[in-house]
């Protein structure tokens, strides 16, 4: 059962008493905000935010005719989803661009909070079409203009670097070169600070005014606890940011922080990331952030729990990342982790649209299953990234650590390679799987 | 400076703004609805989360009437025991050799941690060798050997993107070799939702097992004080995959309080070992936990 239809019980509870009279009573409707409002603070939504929030949501029922209606409780989860994703902003915020190049951003948060990967994330978006330049602005975390120049050569822009010098030296002089070599968009990484530490936060004004970047770009950890609020403000105060960007969305966080920082900056949140790949980068959707808030997309316990209730959207997903060859041996051991806690392969294969259906019983072998997951648990992680690197000497490691032989290895990238383009071709006809 | 000094200077911003908030509650007149609420909030803020809040409430209201307290200064007294209560662990002594293994989600300050023990038992003239098994993130071992080389202690390491196993395995060989003291292993940051990685963990603590099988073994796991209810999550994720003997807490030195430690602490008896004030070499100190709510309340 995942958090939002815990929250839908608990509110069809709230209400199962009035199931023949015909509308609620406000205090009713008190009752149902409350359990509302535990889930907002369950998802670290800030105690005085989530406080507002049912305020006004409550206010709004109470001025509707939902109390009247029927099916209160669906209509009241609704009334709050659309409230949250009003607040969070019902329009794609895109990355402003200077009238004359170059375009410069400005990166900045807490530290750890993922700066340095998203500067390369959006490097390497952005590079598509125009030439970027990363600034190494952060000279005091050990070995982090290092870490950009990796960043960078991942995603193959060029980085601008003074070594430990002055950071308002470095960005001014960054801006020079890449007007000098017709760069078209400039991004300043700089190091991570408390919003309390104010040395730190007057170095940050000074980079603003001696470079007045185009982007003053906020990045926050969506792990973010009750604190958010307090970083966030701090941060808008003294820099006045243009735009937000939440990390680490891949992991299981319900992401309050999201709501909470939306509502004390008023600024837009223009991206998530959702890994440590430098393609691991998304546009902002309001829409399921609302329903993560509220417990939606909580995909491990939809997985573990809910094997014929997997969201249309999480099945969709999978197959995009089947269709478009993102998919790698990490997202296939994943797929078979849920696969077994899902209770075998056919009832999740069943959820794929356009797979159900078109599976033999000889397809599935779950022993061969247990085979297969041997051999990748033997891999480096950068192999299982990039299984074209496992060359000959690297198969041989690989078999003898997972007690299988070299062809074994073998015929599972082969067929790996082969189960990617059939996946591709997914709409036609049926496929082998490689186990 | 004591352990008391520091972590209230660290720890003054956070007061100021938190502590304020208990402090408001506590100058109440009467323990009543508002006093109750006020205390909630307060509790909500430093990120106790919902169910520990109520739980802890729940405590207060039913042990104040049996000692007949009825004055807001002195239920502060007795919500400090029950918040002590639930963190205050005796922390087994380290026999020699000894075995760290720091793990945790992704930028929660592991590389540092690491690098601030290894000062810190250098200070106690024990000698030190880290293992760099963080070998996926940009340019880890590249951070963790200037921390070794601040910290005047050995490094193993090897080319990114190898076995984080093996690299390990290099370390404990060297150790043993050298007779050394406590071997120090940094890892990957992994979010816990990847079961896969999760196994590497795993393995790590396996080979540690075959090669060590005396040593003193412990896994801490590393949380950001910043970090709100996920860090429950985190500590029930890794603790099922490596069976976690304690915490530690970073970031001390900003507004968050941490305290969802509390929640984390009283479910899974697990002692916070480390607190993190700082990005300095010494801002690392051991846990006391009479003074850590002392400096929040
Ligand atoms: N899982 C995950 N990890 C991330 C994401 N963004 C950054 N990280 C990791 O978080 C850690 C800190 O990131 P870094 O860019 O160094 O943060 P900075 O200190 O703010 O520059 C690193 O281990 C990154 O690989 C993300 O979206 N998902
Ligand atoms: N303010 C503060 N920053 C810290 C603390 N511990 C680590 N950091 C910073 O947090 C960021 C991430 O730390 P790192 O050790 O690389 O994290 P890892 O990804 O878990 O290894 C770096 O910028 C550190 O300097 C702390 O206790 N206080
Ligand atoms: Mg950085
Ligand atoms: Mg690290």
């Amino acid at each position: 059962m995942s958090l939002f239809e815990n929250l839908s019980q608990k509110i069809n509870h709230v209400f199962s008493k009035l199931r023949n009279k015909s509308g609620l009573t406000e205090l009713e409707l008190k009752e149902a905000m409350r359990e509302v409002r535990l889930a907002l603070l369950e998802a670290d939504v800030n105690y005085i935010v989530a406080k507002d929030f049912i305020k006004n949501v409550t206010d709004k029922a109470i001025g509707t005719d939902i109390l009247k209606g029927l099916d209160s409780s669906q209509q009241i989860i609704k009334l709050v989803n659309e409230e949250l994703i009003e607040l969070m902003g019902s329009k794609l915020s895109k990355l402003a661009i200077a009238d004359r190049p170059p375009t410069i951003y400005m990166v900045c948060g807490l530290q750890g909070s993922g700066k340095t990967t998203m500067c390369g994330k959006l490097a390497k978006l952005l590079s598509k079409d125009k030439k970027v330049l990363l600034v190494a602005c952060d000279i005091y975390r050990p070995a982090a203009i290092k870490q950009l120049q990796v960043v960078g050569e991942k995603a193959k822009v060029e980085v601008f670097e003074m070594g430990q010098s002055n950071p308002v030296k470095i960005a001014s002089e960054a801006v020079h070169y890449a007007k000098d070599n017709s760069f078209d968009i400039v991004i300043v990484d700089t190091a991570g600070r408390l919003h309390i530490d104010e040395t730190l936060m007057e170095e940050l004004k000074a980079l603003k005014k001696n470079i007045i970047p185009d982007e003053i770009l906020l990045v926050v950890d969506s792990m973010l606890g009750q604190d958010s609020v307090n970083v966030a403000q701090k941060f808008n105060e003294d820099l006045n940011v243009t735009g937000i960007i939440l990390t680490k969305l891949d992991g299981d966080t319900r992401g309050g922080a999201a709501l909470s920082i939306k509502e004390v900056t008023g600024k837009p949140i223009k991206y998530i990331g959702v890994g440590e790949r430098m393609e691991d980068i998304e546009p902002f959707h309001p829409d399921r952030m609302a329903s993560r808030i509220l417990g939606m997309g909580d995909v491990l316990t939809l997985i573990e729990k809910a094997q014929d209730a997997i969201s249309e959207e999480e099945a969709r997903k999978l197959a995009k990342k089947l269709k478009t060859q993102s998919f790698d041996l990490e997202d296939y051991l994943d797929q078979l982790e849920s696969i077994k806690k899902m209770g075998g392969m056919r009832s999740m294969l069943n959820m794929i649209p356009g797979v159900s259906g078109k599976i033999k019983e000889e397809d599935l072998d779950e022993k061969a299953m247990e085979k297969t997951k041997a051999i990748i648990l033997s891999m480096t992680p950068a192999e299982r990234r990039d299984p074209d690197i496992i060359k000959s000497s690297r198969r041989k490691r690989i078999a003898k650590g997972s007690g299988t032989t070299v062809q074994d290895v073998n015929k599972l990238l082969n067929q790996f390679e082969q189960m990617k383009t059939l996946m591709k071709r997914m709409k036609s006809g049926r496929f082998k799987l490689p186990f | 400076m004591s352990f008391f000094n520091k972590l209230k200077e660290g720890l003054k911003k956070t007061r100021e703004n938190m502590g304020r908030k208990f402090f408001e509650a506590f100058k109440a007149k009467e323990l009543d609805g508002n006093f109750y609420d006020e205390l909630e909030m307060a509790m909500i803020s430093s990120d106790m989360g919902v169910t520990a809040t109520e739980q802890v409430l729940e405590e207060l209201k039913s042990t104040l009437p049996k000692k007949k307290i009825t004055k807001p200064a002195e239920a502060k007294e007795e919500l400090k025991r029950i918040l002590l209560e639930s963190i205050d662990y005796i922390i087994p002594e380290y026999t020699m050799p000894l075995v760290l293994m720091i793990s945790g989600v992704n930028g929660v300050g592991k590389t540092t941690a690491v690098g601030k023990l290894a000062h810190l038992f250098v200070t106690q003239g024990k000698s030190v060798v880290i293992a760099a098994a963080d070998t996926f993130r940009a340019a880890a071992s590249e951070q963790l050997e200037i921390w070794a080389k601040r910290a005047g202690v050995r490094i193993i390491s090897s080319m990114s993107g190898s076995d984080p196993a093996a690299v390990v395995f290099d370390t404990l060989a060297s150790a043993k070799a050298h007779n050394t003291d406590v071997v120090l292993i940094d890892t990957a940051g992994r979010l816990h939702n990847k079961v896969n990685l999760m196994q590497e963990l795993k393995k790590i603590n396996k080979v540690v097992e075959r090669e060590m099988p005396d040593a003193d073994k412990r896994n801490l796991i590393v949380l950001d004080a910043t970090t709100g209810q996920n860090a429950v999550t985190q500590v029930d994720v890794f603790n099922d995959a490596i069976d976690i003997d304690g915490i530690i807490l970073t970031k001390l030195d900003g507004t968050a309080k941490g305290g969802v430690i509390m929640a984390i602490s009283a479910d899974y008896g697990l002692p916070v070992y480390y607190v993190g004030i700082g990005e300095q070499i010494d801002d690392l100190l051991p846990f006391n936990a009479e003074e850590f709510i002392n400096a929040i309340i």
